[in-house]
């Protein structure tokens, strides 16, 4: 199997610059450290071969940028990197029409799993000079030299459960093509359901609690592209940058979880950026998971303009009682 | 100079909780670290920096301003403030402890704000050295010695006491109170301490970060950079560098209506957002680029310009570690701040 | 802590009068609950007005220090809370702080100065103050020539005291345009910066300037045609504040705030400033 490095990227980049495919690259742009990566655009080889990076730490989520960028008025086509479960925010996006395909030139690039820098200092503590990520994660540290940890233990949320590693999109594909996997996404969301309704409640609120408001989780999100966020409107009477009680904290992320439910392809972005560290994925899960129990299995982005069970009406969906019996037990 | 024996550190932290709220950092599950009330038996995180600063004790993200009550046409406005019970802040690292001083020239200015000034006059900040500086820490870069903190009292940790110096008359006068858990000492026993940090300093990846190309009066300079358009191209307009930030203090009034009346309050705000400068009659700042480029101007240029050169940036790195998308004030630093950060 | 002055903290005025002005603007007069004036202010000056749960919003004082018995703000509805300040009645207790920001310099710059006034629209609301204050100050300033305009007749502003007041006082010339012909209207037609350019005033005189975006700049190339400095070119800038003591951030605009160092600058500080107001 091909091997993803930052040299096959390059290659594949300059190629298509320079046989006019396309006339710029949205890549990953190194940064400072070994984790601090940018997305970024690229139109040179020069440039490529100075900036990009591809390593472990390039989990950006590229789809939702495609918004803007094939909005502008910038000739030829714009060179995406789509990892597989990008593809499904790629698919999802063009399915509710929010880009312009025939600007586009999308490469997928298989993935064998991104790393979580904050488990890596919940392990090593402060104080990382470099980490190498080969088949050991090599972490160099300040204090206490270079310590080696498995990938499995530091894996961000989403890869360590891992839905798929089949791309549903791409024009061209690097690397081999996985498939669906089985994952065990539900079983926290499991462990919830099993809650009470006041020990639920509580996990929540410890949760939610901590939210500053940044709006990091939807201003990250691929399902939130509306042209203007009911919470950045101030006639909207809902519009607040932070909560005036905690009620209003816990309405932000449940209006916003029933917002892209349907459409939410639980890509961890939410949760992945969440400066305080909320497991916001598991609201989204908690709706995949009645979806598909309320209406048989539903990937949102898995075919492009497949319709949304929530939007589509059949004879054979469940009765709303019967939804909320089901809720109940 | 006073000691304390780690071994004695909960007698320490009961003795100051006797007379002021304490709060001290704590670890939480999954790597969290937040201030907590110090209650008996509780223990203080070793861990470099908060997730929030402590900047959270004197400019709240949300606080009542004031309330109302509205009876046909006539309105009464009720004045809720209530003087601020004393409170100690135990092991604010030194660029926290600089940014209250960022936070000072904003809402001790006149007029003054009172709701911050109650705060700050009934707040006594114990730092702490640090023993072990992150990779994303750059306060070198604004003239700040993480080695030598200041604040009421500063505070060492070495691997088996606690060396505190009153700095302040608040501080001392707090010391004086801690005699009975503390010990009398000579300030060369923390110079081993110090050095080690000296040392380490030198070895972060960002020490050679430098300010200098900024300051007042630079606007022209910098503001019609074309790199602003790259540095901003994939920002998210979140707010996350803005609420995570020590020194950022925008806000919002809000009126938020209650069973009985209706409560002012105020909440931070971020020049990141869309919505912060938009009116009825139009918005001077369209797009990304200017929010972003206001935000950096603002830290970099147009604070020293009115606070004899005095930046609103304090290095603690906590943007560098929580921004989505990993853009941050080093990155356009390094970017505009020609040779000296090549 | 209670004794501590808190500038956010307002104090409860009542509404004495309103004046439909045009179609959309309308006149309040505001004092304190003991019928005092709120504050002392200086033209050019805002403050904030509010009503509790709907919000608050910095409004230019369009009546004259001189003015001992009352303050007045003129205002177009145009957002949540003008649109609720049209549809209160007198006798309706609205909260007010201020004054804020730095005001025309009438008693430096000003001084012994001829002086012409340009506005547009909602534009004059800020001006008026100056004007008036002016008037009655006389003897400290020179000639006084106003030009205003407005898309029409019934969009002028204080219509009524510059018939009976402006026009009727000889040593004040003044100057009315509408865009549009309109019946019953006998006097000038035409755009602001235009009708600036016909009159060609010299350029010896103080210009004080306000109006909507496009007709300062267009008047300020007019006046620089005729051969007026920036230096002597006043104008007050608007933009969303909430604070209006310099804090909040909003209003700032390189290393000024609007509500705090502004909202009155000479054109050539204005210049100085990056373009973002």
């Amino acid at each position: 199997m091909q091997k993803i490095t930052r040299d096959v990227l390059i290659e594949k980049a300059v190629s298509l610059l320079s046989d006019g495919t396309v006339s710029r690259v949205l890549g990953y742009k190194k940064g400072d450290l070994s984790y601090d990566i940018t997305p970024a655009l690229f139109t040179s080889k020069e440039q490529l071969e100075k900036e990009f990076v591809f390593n472990d730490f390039c989990a950006a989520n590229f789809a939702k940028y495609l918004v803007k960028e094939t909005k502008n008025q910038t000739e030829g086509k714009v060179l995406v990197f789509l990892k597989p479960c990008d593809t499904y925010s790629f698919n999802q996006l063009l399915t509710e029409h929010r880009f312009d395909r025939e600007k586009v030139y999308a490469v997928g690039i298989s993935c064998d799993g991104m790393i979580d820098i904050n488990k890596i200092k919940a392990i090593v503590g402060d104080g990382i000079i470099s980490v190498e990520t080969d088949e050991k994660i090599k972490v160099n540290t300040l204090y206490d030299g270079v310590k080696e940890l498995d990938k499995n233990d530091v894996l961000l949320e989403r890869c360590a459960n891992c839905k798929s590693k089949k791309h549903v999109a791409y024009d061209e594909l690097l690397g081999e093509d996985g498939e669906v996997l089985d994952s065990n996404r539900f079983d926290q969301v499991a462990e919830l359901e099993k809650m009470s309704a006041d020990e639920r409640f509580a996990f929540w609120q410890n949760e939610l609690s901590r939210c500053i408001r940044c709006n990091a989780c939807r201003d990250a999100c691929p399902a939130c592209t509306c042209e203007k966020c009911v919470f950045d409107n101030p006639n909207s009477g809902v519009e607040n940058k932070s909560p005036a009680n905690s009620f209003e904290e816990q309405m932000f992320h449940i209006i916003r979880a029933f917002h892209v439910a349907g459409r939410c392809t639980d890509c961890g972005e939410c949760s992945r950026v969440c400066p305080q560290h909320i497991p916001l994925h598991l609201l989204n899960r908690k709706f995949i998971k009645d979806i598909n129990e309320f209406y048989g299995d539903y990937q949102a982005g898995a075919i492009v303009g497949s319709r949304a069970p929530l939007v589509n009406y059949t004879k054979e969906d469940i009765e709303p009682i019967d939804a909320v019996n089901k809720g109940d037990k | 100079m006073r000691k304390c024996l780690l071994s004695n550190s909960d007698a320490l932290f009961n003795e100051i909780s006797k007379n002021a709220k304490l709060y001290i950092p704590v670890d939480l599950e999954k790597g969290r670290v937040a201030y907590k009330e110090y209650t008996e038996g509780l223990k203080m995180s070793d861990a470099l920096k908060t997730d929030r600063s402590a900047k959270d004790f004197f400019f709240p993200q949300t606080e009542t301003l004031m309330a109302f009550k509205t009876q046909g046409k006539n309105i009464e406005v009720i004045d809720n403030r209530a003087e601020s019970e004393d409170f100690v802040v135990f092991g604010v690292r030194a660029c926290d402890v600089k940014s209250l001083e960022v936070l000072d020239k904003v809402f001790l200015a006149e007029p003054v704000d009172s709701y911050y000034q109650n705060r700050r006059e009934h707040g006594i900040i114990v730092s702490m050295a640090c023993s072990r500086p992150s990779e994303t820490c750059f306060c070198q870069t604004f003239g700040i010695d993480a080695s030598s903190p200041q604040g009421d009292i500063a505070c060492y940790k070495t691997n088996d006491a606690f060396y505190l110096e009153g700095l302040t008359e608040k501080g001392k006068a707090l010391l004086e109170k801690l005699d009975g858990v503390t010990e009398e000492c000579c300030s060369c026993e923390v110079e081993g301490e110090k050095a080690k940090i000296k040392e380490i300093l030198d070895k972060l990846p960002l020490k050679d970060l430098k300010a200098d190309a900024f300051g007042k009066d630079k606007t022209d300079e910098f503001f019609n950079r074309p790199e602003w358009k790259t540095l901003s191209e994939s920002c998210l307009g979140c707010g996350t560098c803005t609420f995570v930030c020590p020194t950022c203090q925008c806000y919002d009034i809000k009126d938020f209506k209650t069973k009985t009346g209706v409560e002012r309050f105020r909440c931070w705000d971020s020049c990141m957002y869309s919505d912060f400068t938009k009116m009825s009659a139009g918005q001077p700042r369209l797009s990304q680029l200017e929010r972003f480029r206001q935000r950096f101007m603002h830290k970099l240029v147009y604070f020293p310009t009115n606070n004899d050169g005095m930046f609103s940036c304090v290095g603690c790195g906590r943007c560098v570690a929580k921004c989505p998308i990993s853009m941050n004030i080093v990155k356009v630093m390094k970017t505009l701040g020609g040779k000296e950060n090549d | 802590m209670t004794n501590i002055k808190e500038p956010l903290i307002p104090k409860v005025c009542v509404i004495t009068d309103i004046r439909q002005d045009t179609p959309d603007v309308k006149t309040f007069r505001v004092l304190t609950l003991d019928g005092e004036k709120p504050f002392i202010h200086k033209p050019g000056q805002c403050a904030m007005l509010s009503m509790p749960g709907v919000g608050e919003a910095l409004f230019s004082i369009t009546s004259s220090p001189t003015n001992k018995e009352y303050v007045e703000f003129s205002i177009k509805k145009c957002g949540c809370v003008t649109s609720w300040l049209h549809a209160a009645e007198v006798g309706q207790q609205i909260t007010v702080r201020g004054p804020y920001g730095n005001g025309f310099p009438v008693e430096t710059e000003f001084k012994g100065q001829d002086m012409l006034f340009i506005a547009g629209g909602i534009g004059l609301a800020p001006v008026r103050s100056v004007i008036n204050y002016v008037r009655d100050n006389r003897a400290n300033y020179g000639k006084v020539d106003i030009v205003y305009g407005s898309r029409s007749k019934d969009d002028l502003v204080f219509f009524k005291e510059i018939i009976d007041e402006w026009k009727a006082d000889s040593s004040i010339n003044v100057h009315l345009t509408i865009d549009r012909e309109q019946e019953g209207w006998d006097g000038h037609v035409g755009f602001v910066p235009t009708y600036v350019k016909e009159l060609g005033f010299k350029p010896t005189k103080t210009a004080v300037l306000c109006g909507p975006p496009i007709m300062i700049k267009f008047t300020l190339q007019g006046l620089s045609e005729l051969g007026f400095d920036k230096k002597q070119v006043f104008t007050t800038l608007e933009l969303r504040m909430k604070c209006g003591i310099g804090k909040c951030g909003r209003c700032n605009v390189g290393s000024k705030y609007v509500c705090k160092d502004g909202p009155v600058f000479r054109m050539d500080q204005l210049d100085a400033l990056p373009d973002e107001y």
